[in-house]
């Protein structure tokens, strides 16, 4: 049966990730096979595993979960020829806010992504891999122990893959609700039954990460990437994006649109293009205010900020990020005290509680914040939340941190006026 | 402790899905499937899985307090969870979860007297672009209306 999608595709799109979404039976592996499947896994057993990493590098590819680092460059940190089993984890623990792709890629399309780690494999000389799912997602958890159990019975898995002598096990695991499990080590932490909690670095995980064997992390979307990558050549999908942005990459636009939903763009799609054309615009022709563009850490961007190509460097340039692709759209009535008070409620109850600066920091930021929204709010406040939040960056073992303080300082610094309308109207009150 | 015929089966699998001697790695899929049996983490559930897992009961513990979705104390038949988070806040996430919190008569982690309804506020499940959205056990429901939490909520308390 064709599968109804969450929202409708636009005719906008560039679907290469996304193109097989919507089609009859799209999750089995007898449709991903007619369309296309396992010719990337064919093509890359010829090849040697350098020149696979190099299509990956030629690709620009950047990580997708959210930090954007060079995938190729990333696979090439994991030594191939060391004695210790090396590893593959999927990140698949999809938790900032604004972000509900990696969803659909394991929905629609499992396959996909199961060749992606399969070519990783291949690379890496890698026989394992481990893919961790946030709890809330059973049902995929579900979905993928089927998807896993049918390519084994059809010899996509298990030993001697295809007849190449290449032996994968692929096994789903799943977490138990923890934001900071998407953090990389913590994740790591969590896969060997711990509390998820980051590890100091170096060692990084390509040395030393699942039990201190070399492993290699990557997003679920990142590996949905790959078979097309290496199907169509590295040079074919960084032409799609722009210099350093390699491809396409799937867009979850939420809040104040039209058209809320997860749509797939070339990187560097200009920003109000996409608002406007492909997400339908503001209802009731409300004006922009305000747009996070990746995931409630990116920095937050003044409507007349956000005239700009969709591509990390473009967003690195005006001080945010394209994050994890999860874009939150603001209207005019949009209250930002109360934006960056849900914020950091996330951010302190996230928190792992390891780093003092990250536990005590979120958590006096966000009863500043809740005694400001309650009618309490100070004149100083303002500055003292962007000055706590400064003391925040870059000084806890992982991104929590900034991921908390980065949108805090550019709320308070470009919505200063909200705060200042709050404290007139608590003054009023008082007056009367 | 035993479990269902069908969780003995997939602990068996998960205990061998790890490399040699790190079983550890079990604990926590194992606590939450073995919760969705149990009801909720007890003292003899973290023996039983300190054991199978070849742990102290201490290492298990310590676990149970991180993650958010294991409880000590059994949560209703339906667990009701609103996220409230940014996405959802700016469409009625927050206008719902206070809904339900009327309709449910209950609040925050709060289970209702008849046990069959419990209600949590929680962040972000991913899934942004259809918000407002809910989750009822580990079904997802978007686009929530305060009508239509209504109905889903009538439809569970009828079919019992």
């Amino acid at each position: 049966m064709a599968k109804k999608l969450y929202n409708d595709p636009s005719p906008l799109e560039t679907r290469i990730l996304s193109a097989r979404f919507g089609l009859e039976n799209s999750e089995s592996l007898t449709t991903y096979l007619a369309h296309d499947g396992f010719k990337a896994f064919r093509k890359a057993r010829e090849m040697k595993p350098e020149q696979i990493i190099e299509e990956v590098k030629t690709s620009a590819l950047r990580g997708r979960g959210g930090a954007g680092f060079p995938t190729g460059l990333k696979w090439s940190f994991v030594p191939r020829s060391s004695p210790k089993p090396k590893y593959i984890v999927i990140n698949a623990d999809e938790s900032e806010p604004g972000t509900c792709k990696d969803r659909l890629l394991m929905e629609y399309d499992p396959h996909q992504m199961i060749e992606g780690i399969l070519i990783a494999g291949l690379a890496l000389d890698a026989h394992k891999g481990y893919l961790y799912i946030r709890g809330e997602y059973r049902y995929l958890i579900d979905h993928m122990d089927r998807a896993i159990a049918e390519a084994y019975a059809q010899g996509y898995l298990g030993k001697n893959i295809l007849g190449t002598g290449f032996d994968f096990d692929l096994y789903t695991h799943s977490g138990a609700g923890a934001y900071e499990c998407g953090e990389e080590t913590a994740l790591l932490d969590s896969l060997e039954g711990k509390r998820g909690i980051p590890r100091m670095k170096p060692p990084f995980p390509a040395v030393a990460g699942a039990w201190a064997s070399p492993t290699l992390l990557n997003n679920v979307e990142t590996f949905s990437a790959i078979p097309a990558i290496i199907r169509d050549g590295g040079a074919a999908f960084a032409a799609l994006g722009t210099p350093k942005n390699g491809g396409t990459r799937l867009l979850c636009v939420s809040g104040h649109v039209n058209k809320p939903g997860v749509y797939e763009v070339p990187l560097g799609y200009p920003m109000l293009n996409f608002i406007e054309e492909i997400a339908g615009g503001i209802p009731g022709g409300k004006k922009l205010k305000a747009v996070i563009p990746g995931g409630s850490s990116c920095p937050i961007l003044k409507a007349d900020e956000c005239d700009i190509p969709m591509d990390y460097d473009s967003l690195a340039k005006i001080g945010s990020m394209l994050g994890s692709g999860g874009m939150v759209v603001m209207d005019e009535t949009t209250d930002m005290v109360k934006v960056a008070l849900r914020i950091m409620r996330f951010y302190a109850h996230e928190s792992c509680g390891w780093c003092i600066p990250c536990r005590e920091g979120t958590t006096w930021l966000r009863k500043i914040l809740q005694r400001f929204d309650d009618g309490g709010g100070r004149h100083e406040d303002v500055a003292l939340l962007g000055e706590l939040s400064k003391n925040m960056l870059g000084r806890t073992f992982c991104a929590l941190g900034d991921a908390a303080a980065m949108p805090t300082i550019s709320i308070v610094d470009k919505f200063a006026d909200d705060f200042e309308k709050r404290l007139a109207r608590d003054r009023q009150m008082v007056a009367v | 402790m035993t479990f269902s015929p069908q969780l003995e089966k997939k602990f068996a699998k998960m205990l061998t899905s790890y490399p040699e001697g790190k079983k550890r790695s079990a604990v926590v899929p194992m606590l939450i499937y073995a919760q969705d049996e149990v009801g909720s983490i007890t003292s003899e559930l973290i023996d039983e899985v300190a054991r199978r897992c070849e742990v102290t009961p201490l290492q298990v513990d310590e676990v149970v307090g991180y993650y958010s979705m294991l409880h000590r104390k059994p949560m209703g038949k339906y667990h009701v969870q609103v996220c409230t988070n940014i996405s959802c806040l700016l469409v009625g996430g927050m206008e719902l979860y206070e809904h339900a919190c009327k309709k449910l008569g209950i609040g925050h982690k709060q289970v209702a007297a008849d046990g069959q309804f419990s209600l949590e506020e929680v962040e972000c499940m991913g899934a942004c672009s259809w918000a407002p959205a809910v989750e009822i056990n580990y079904d997802f429901h978007h686009h929530v209306t305060p009508e239509k939490l209504d109905q889903l909520i009538d439809g569970l308390r009828k079919a019992q």
